[in-house]
């Protein structure tokens, strides 16, 4: 039976963190981020030998626009045992997620239309500033991260994207756009911040997707 | 700069002075040496001028008299020898809080705060970072004839959560404009002084700026200088080293060699010790998460005066919540985040502050550490 874990409790908001960032993953684009605002109901199981289960109620809003905001009901499974196996997460949405078309078709024909590939670093800069014709660079790789959240966590880990240390494109023969991120994960519990490289694909109407993602070292 | 004339008249006299000026590392202009202070002869120390007030303090609670020789050692050299100033960088009136400033803004700010309401404000010293750089506290107080309780605040403790310190300027600012006006402000500085440090951790805040955004302990040397930082907030003596730390230099949350091993922790924890009994309500302001976070994160064991301290706690987020419906949660570190030792809010508590918080600010993960200066105003805002 699934208990009632109280709505502050680590345990909870590391699953919610967790459930976000897949959603993200899953909904996402350049034109929409998505982003949790609060955690509404928790409830957690211990499954023998399998893991343990959350049942969660978030609300999320649109990063681009607070004022949008869906609901989400999400399953999070953390198996047992071996680590490396990413964590099941099955949701519903309740709510309409605004329509980005229009916004991705500018952004992907500004981007296929550049002479020389697009390169940036420090998004946001120190002061938190992000150009706005970076923004949707910036969302794309909230959404990526939004995967490698996904893959690599535990319930011991709250990861959040803290900065793209750097972003450059790769030139492709076909409709998708590809990016080079280096992006800098926060883990809230252990306080680390860990960089990690990852390649992401995008075209308007196939989705993100993340080619490949590799953790790198901390340099001293 | 002063240069003060006195004439130790005990031997417990003459150990105090040579226990101030070793402390304080006062310019000793007669004796050359304090091992050569005597009853009955006279000393002369050059005292500069951020630490005038501290010294005249001290000798005051020592019962020992004065005289100020020097009231202004730089008109004096001024006068004997006309030289050409150097232009140094002026805050210009127009502080602007919603900006994050450098530390040699700060450092000036405060010498501005102190002059523009010098019958209020005292700025103090506190003590030397690892990279020797000064630390400095403000004193708010409005004379009065009793003594006070005292409220603690300090911010910057971790380099990267630009938002605290700029909340320590926003938080001195407002008080000042408002303490004549506003009906609350007012009762509270009638009960009690405010001391504010602003930035605690300043040798890793300067490192923010200048080469890692993201770096969070102070800036000391280990392993011959191959790894950097201790975890100021792991490095106090409450159940120091026994969880949630790393005995690693190269984590975030490496806890230093030993309980109060870095000199930023000792500055602090030396003063608080010695004012603890006035001390009513220790804060400490951190980012990012929005949590007002009671004691203890080494132990799920709730402190004595836990139900006191989650009622303030919730009532604060409430008033919190009240102005731009940010919410925050309240509530153990243990219990809401993880297990921590060492940190100063629960060493605080341990050492008899009944109210000791942790605060941590904007925002929920968004922008995380790096919070973008529009967001500096309504946090300041509906934090106060």
């Amino acid at each position: 039976a699934a208990m009632e874990v109280p709505l502050s409790h680590g345990l909870a908001s590391r699953a919610a963190a967790l459930a976000t960032g897949y959603l993200c993953y899953r909904r996402g684009s350049p034109g929409r981020g998505l982003a949790l605002r609060s955690l509404r109901r928790a409830r957690r199981q211990d499954i023998d030998d399998v893991g343990h289960k959350y049942y969660l109620e978030l609300e999320l809003e649109d990063v681009l626009d607070k004022d949008s905001t869906v609901i989400c009901t999400a399953e999070v499974l953390y198996h047992l045992g071996n680590k490396n196996i990413a964590p099941d997460v099955q949701f519903t949405l309740e709510g309409e997620l605004k329509n980005t078309d229009e916004a991705d078709n500018i952004f992907y024909n500004r981007i296929k239309s550049l002479e020389k590939e697009l390169v940036a670093e420090n998004i946001p800069d120190s002061h938190g500033n992000v150009p706005p014709e970076m923004e949707p660079i910036r969302l794309l790789a909230w959404v990526a991260s939004g995967y490698v959240i996904w893959q690599n966590s535990t319930e011991n880990t709250k990861f959040q994207l803290a900065q793209i240390k750097h972003v450059k494109q790769v030139k492709r023969s076909d409709e998708y756009l590809e990016f080079d991120y280096m992006i800098l994960l926060h883990d809230m519990v252990s306080q680390e911040i860990i960089p990690w490289e990852m390649t992401v694909l995008w075209h308007p109407q196939h989705g993100v997707q993340v080619t490949q993602d590799s953790r790198q070292p901390k340099h001293a | 700069d002063q240069v003060f004339h006195i004439v130790p008249e005990t031997f417990q006299q003459v150990q105090h002075l040579q226990h101030l000026c070793s402390t304080l590392l006062l310019d000793l202009w007669k004796p050359q040496l304090p091992e050569d202070i005597r009853t009955g002869e006279d000393l002369h120390i050059r005292v500069p001028a951020p630490l005038v007030q501290e010294v005249k303090d001290s000798l005051d609670h020592h019962m020992i008299s004065y005289k100020v020789l020097i009231p202004d050692l730089q008109k004096l050299v001024d006068q004997s020898m006309p030289k050409e100033r150097s232009s140094h960088r002026q805050v210009p009136e127009g502080y602007i809080y919603t900006q994050y400033h450098p530390m040699e803004e700060i450092y000036q700010w405060m010498t501005q705060i102190q002059k523009n309401n010098s019958e209020l404000v005292t700025q103090h010293y506190l003590g030397k970072t690892i990279e020797n750089r000064e630390m400095y506290y403000l004193q708010i107080s409005q004379p009065s004839g009793k003594t006070k309780k005292i409220v603690w605040m300090d911010c910057g403790i971790h380099a990267r959560e630009w938002i605290s310190p700029a909340f320590c300027q926003w938080f001195v600012k407002e008080i000042l404009q408002n303490y004549k006006s506003d009906p609350k402000i007012s009762r509270f500085l009638q009960n009690l002084d405010l001391y504010v440090l602003p930035v605690l951790n300043i040798d890793g805040y300067i490192y923010s700026w200048e080469k890692d955004r993201l770096w969070r302990k102070n800036r000391s040397p280990h392993m011959n200088g191959t790894c950097y930082g201790t975890d100021l907030n792991r490095n106090f003596n409450s159940s120091w080293g026994s969880v949630g730390v790393s005995y690693n230099c190269s984590s975030e949350t490496f806890c230093g060699s030993g309980p109060e091993s870095e000199p930023e922790t000792r500055a602090v924890a030396q003063f608080i010790e010695r004012k603890k009994s006035d001390i009513l309500c220790y804060l400490t302001i951190h980012s990012y998460g929005q949590y007002i976070l009671t004691p203890y994160g080494s132990t799920t064991k709730p402190p004595s005066n836990s139900e006191e301290l989650m009622h303030v706690g919730e009532k604060a987020a409430a008033a919190l919540m009240g102005k731009y419906g940010t919410s925050y949660k309240v509530g153990s570190t243990s219990l809401i985040l993880y297990s921590n030792s060492g940190s100063s809010r629960d060493w605080a508590h341990m050492i008899g502050i009944p109210f000791s918080y942790t605060f941590e600010l904007r925002d929920n993960g968004t922008h995380g550490f790096v919070l973008p200066v529009d967001q500096i105003q309504p946090t300041c805002e509906e934090t106060m």
